[in-house]
């Protein structure tokens, strides 16, 4: 008996090299045409909602889906390819990445099919955008704590209670959200949850912005009061959500958006010590270097899994613990680093901005989608310690 | 142990259990294992798995030899089988038949250097060197006039100066003095000693993810049986947390070894892409072993610390072998500065090309 995870060196096939040049050759062009600026991450207007209709029609929103629902029917890797290009130019993909990434397979397999037809191609599109509402005030990442109520009345549920931290709920058109529709029992504490398809901008429906330390406004408090929501809105089982939100948690925790997201002060690093650099700088970045090079070929090798169909729960906690830990430390190592760069480095202050932004940014690497105190706990049940 | 999924591993690990199990190899102190072993590999043919037949050589492939190198890291195997493996495959990429026996390869450190006289002589110093004690052969890569050149030489013609690694198997000192080599042939044209660092930085970087699968192994077992403050260890969520850690750690140099064996073994030459996957995998193998053998010495608490476990034969020699081929210092420094003389545009591409 062994414990030990592997992880098969899978290799991208080659029609993935070739949608990597378009998706590269894609965002070239909305750099030129002034879309985004790869080298500012704390951009204000990351909603761009023309850009997202543009990833849309170029057939790269729902990649992976059946094409009567909008989707291309391409592969999980080459899902993967488009989501790791976008990430690593800074691309502005938050109004529609969430739809993209768990609202949609979501919809996919627990929505009528009238829901489906009328939604789906409308992500596929670019033109909507989702929030996901699990926290509530005082849960967090304790789901079985969640109280806003779903109480059954004529036709659907009437939903009170408020959700929190929602990221994007503030642009988003709908909300998967799990809500409350029995107590849990004493042999299940996991029961009486129910995941719901929540229509946004309705009356009931409150949504109040919550500042960042970044300086930003991302995410949400959500308010319902009285909220209705029709029956052919539940989403797969009544009281049945726990089990359905955990297995598509692999799809949310592996991905390359999970050790990516500072890293383009690492570029930058690269470009400001130029090219000979000193022996610290070298030995720094080529710890770095080697670290997100492993990382991105055990993320590969969960989307090899994902695709063979697999449901990698625990390599993919493995990826979310081990990749958001280090993008979190990324800021700090360059900052580290940087301290020798010369002055007259051209993009110095290009650097210092965006060291400044990804300084701030770290705090949440950890805590956005799963603690790692809670993944490394799923980990422990893996090697069966639970 | 892992499920083994092909033949070359399904014998090693076959072998290993009858003839190389560490509790047995820690408690005899009179190294009687060692021939038994040794003469079990060899009767096998796994020590010239690399080198093809009409070289001498069993021909197995060199994926089949990488996995062969993690099965003998789970056991933390301490014979010359890594040694003779890469012996045996440098001298077939100069078509020099092996001979029979341990051999080991110069240099093992990517500072030292030997080179070829006027006269067809070998000299130089290498330091580092695993089992030259043991080898009845040396395989060397030395450097003359015309270029690289890949030689056979009996190791009683070398002057050797005993040495101890962390994990106290031999590491030696070697000292050529116009040594005259069995054989000696040309090196294919652009093989140097880059190349051979790479090659052995993996297989160490194959055995250092093998120990740690064991680590993690001992450590998760012995987690569920001890008991502190009437509970198992394994139940207090600080020392879960610390192994999900080494799992991580575990998983993360093997995700790395079994990458750049797959990059080594299938590419055309030891280009761009192979560089980055080798040096990558040292390097975080190497981080790997410290981070990860520090948290199953934790978890095993005094016990572990004590020679009669067998512990240490993981966690030693997953330290030791970090400095093998190449630290991790050097092949970060290395890999720094390939990545900084590219550009900054040009690491992305580099990282996400495969």
């Amino acid at each position: 008996m062994t414990a030990a995870l592997r992880f098969d060196p899978i290799r991208l096939p080659e029609t993935c090299e070739q949608l990597r040049k378009e998706v590269r050759a894609f965002l070239a062009e909305e750099i030129a045409a002034g879309t985004f600026d790869p080298h500012k991450p704390n951009r204000e207007d990351t909603d761009a909602p023309e850009f997202s209709r543009r990833v849309g029609a170029k057939g790269w929103l729902g990649m992976t889906w059946p094409k009567k629902y909008g989707g291309q029917e391409r592969s999980f890797l080459e899902r993967y390819v488009v989501t790791e290009e976008m990430r690593v130019a800074n691309a502005p993909t938050r109004r529609f990445f969430v739809a993209d990434r768990q609202s949609g397979p979501v919809l996919l397999k627990y929505a009528p099919e009238h829901i489906k037809m009328e939604i789906l191609p409308r992500i596929c599109r670019g033109e909507i955008c989702f929030a996901i509402g699990m926290s509530e005030p005082n849960s967090g990442s304790d789901l079985f704590a969640a109280k806003t109520r779903a109480a059954k009345t004529d036709g659907g549920y009437l939903i009170n209670g408020t959700k929190i931290w929602t990221s994007s709920a503030h642009i988003a058109d709908y909300m998967i959200a799990i809500f409350r529709t029995s107590q849990p029992t004493k042999e299940n504490r996991r029961h009486g949850l129910t995941q719901f398809l929540v229509k946004m901008r309705q009356p009931g429906i409150k949504v109040n912005p919550i500042g960042q330390i970044t300086g930003q406004y991302e995410f949400n408090e959500v308010v319902f009061t009285d909220f209705f929501v029709p029956d052919d809105h539940v989403l797969g089982e009544v009281d049945g959500a726990w089990k359905q939100a955990t297995s598509e948690l692999a799809y949310e925790r592996s991905g390359p958006e999970r050790f990516l997201e500072t890293y383009y002060v690492l570029t930058e690093l690269v470009r400001a010590v130029g090219p000979n650099p000193d022996t610290r700088s070298a030995e720094g970045i080529g710890r770095l270097v080697a670290q997100l090079h492993t990382m991105r070929r055990m993320s590969v090798s969960v989307a090899g899994m994902l695709h063979a169909g697999k449901e990698p729960v625990v390599e993919a906690s493995i990826v979310k613990d081990i990749g958001t830990v280090w993008e979190q430390q990324l800021p700090h190592r360059v900052r580290d680093l940087a301290a020798f760069v010369e002055e007259t480095a051209t993009n110095r202050e290009t650097l210092e901005r965006q060291l400044d932004f990804a300084i701030k940014t770290a705090p949440k690497l950890t805590i956005q989608g799963g603690t790692t105190e809670v993944l490394r706990g799923i980990i422990a049940r893996g090697l069966g310690l639970r | 142990m892992a499920e083994s999924d092909n033949i070359v591993v399904e014998t090693a690990e076959k072998i290993f259990a009858d003839l190389a199990d560490p509790q047995t190899i820690n408690n005899d102190k009179r190294d009687s294992w060692r021939a038994p072993l040794w003469q079990a590999l060899s009767e096998a043919g796994l020590p010239l798995s690399w080198v093809p037949d009409d070289l001498g050589g069993s021909g197995a492939s060199l994926a089949d030899g990488f996995a062969l190198l993690n099965a003998a890291g789970r056991f933390a195997v301490a014979v010359p089988l890594a040694e003779t493996m890469l012996a045996g495959w440098l001298l077939a990429q100069a078509k020099v038949a092996s001979p029979e026996g341990e051999m080991t390869v110069l240099p093992a450190s990517p500072k030292d250097r030997i080179t070829l006289d006027a006269n067809g002589a070998l000299s130089g110093r290498c330091r580092g060197v695993p089992f030259a004690k043991a080898a009845k052969h040396f395989a060397v890569l030395a450097h003359g006039e015309d270029g690289a050149m890949i030689a056979l030489v009996d190791a009683s013609k070398g002057r050797i100066e005993s040495g101890l690694n962390v994990g106290y198997d031999h590491s030696d000192t070697v000292t050529l003095d116009k040594v005259q080599p069995v054989t000696i042939k040309p090196a294919p044209k652009a093989f140097d000693q880059t190349t051979l660092m790479l090659m052995g930085g993996v297989a160490r970087s194959l055995q250092i993810a093998g120990a740690l699968e064991s680590m993690l192994d001992i450590s998760v077992r012995y987690s569920n049986e001890r008991v502190a403050f009437e509970k198992k260890i394994s139940k207090f969520q600080a020392v879960q947390h610390n192994l999900a850690r080494l799992a991580g750690e575990s998983a993360a140099a093997l995700a790395a070894a079994t990458s750049a064996a797959d990059a080594i073994a299938n590419a055309k030459s030891f280009d761009d892409e192979v560089y980055l996957e080798a040096a990558s995998a040292k390097i975080r193998c190497a981080e790997a072993a410290e981070k990860g053998g520090g948290i199953a010495h934790q978890v095993h608490g005094a016990i572990g610390f004590t020679m009669e476990h067998i512990l240490h034969r993981y966690s030693l020699r997953a330290l030791a072998w970090r400095d093998d081929f190449g630290s991790e210092s050097h092949w970060a420094v290395e890999l720094g500065r390939l990545v900084a003389n590219r550009g900054a545009d040009e690491l992305w591409p580099l990282v996400a090309s495969r």
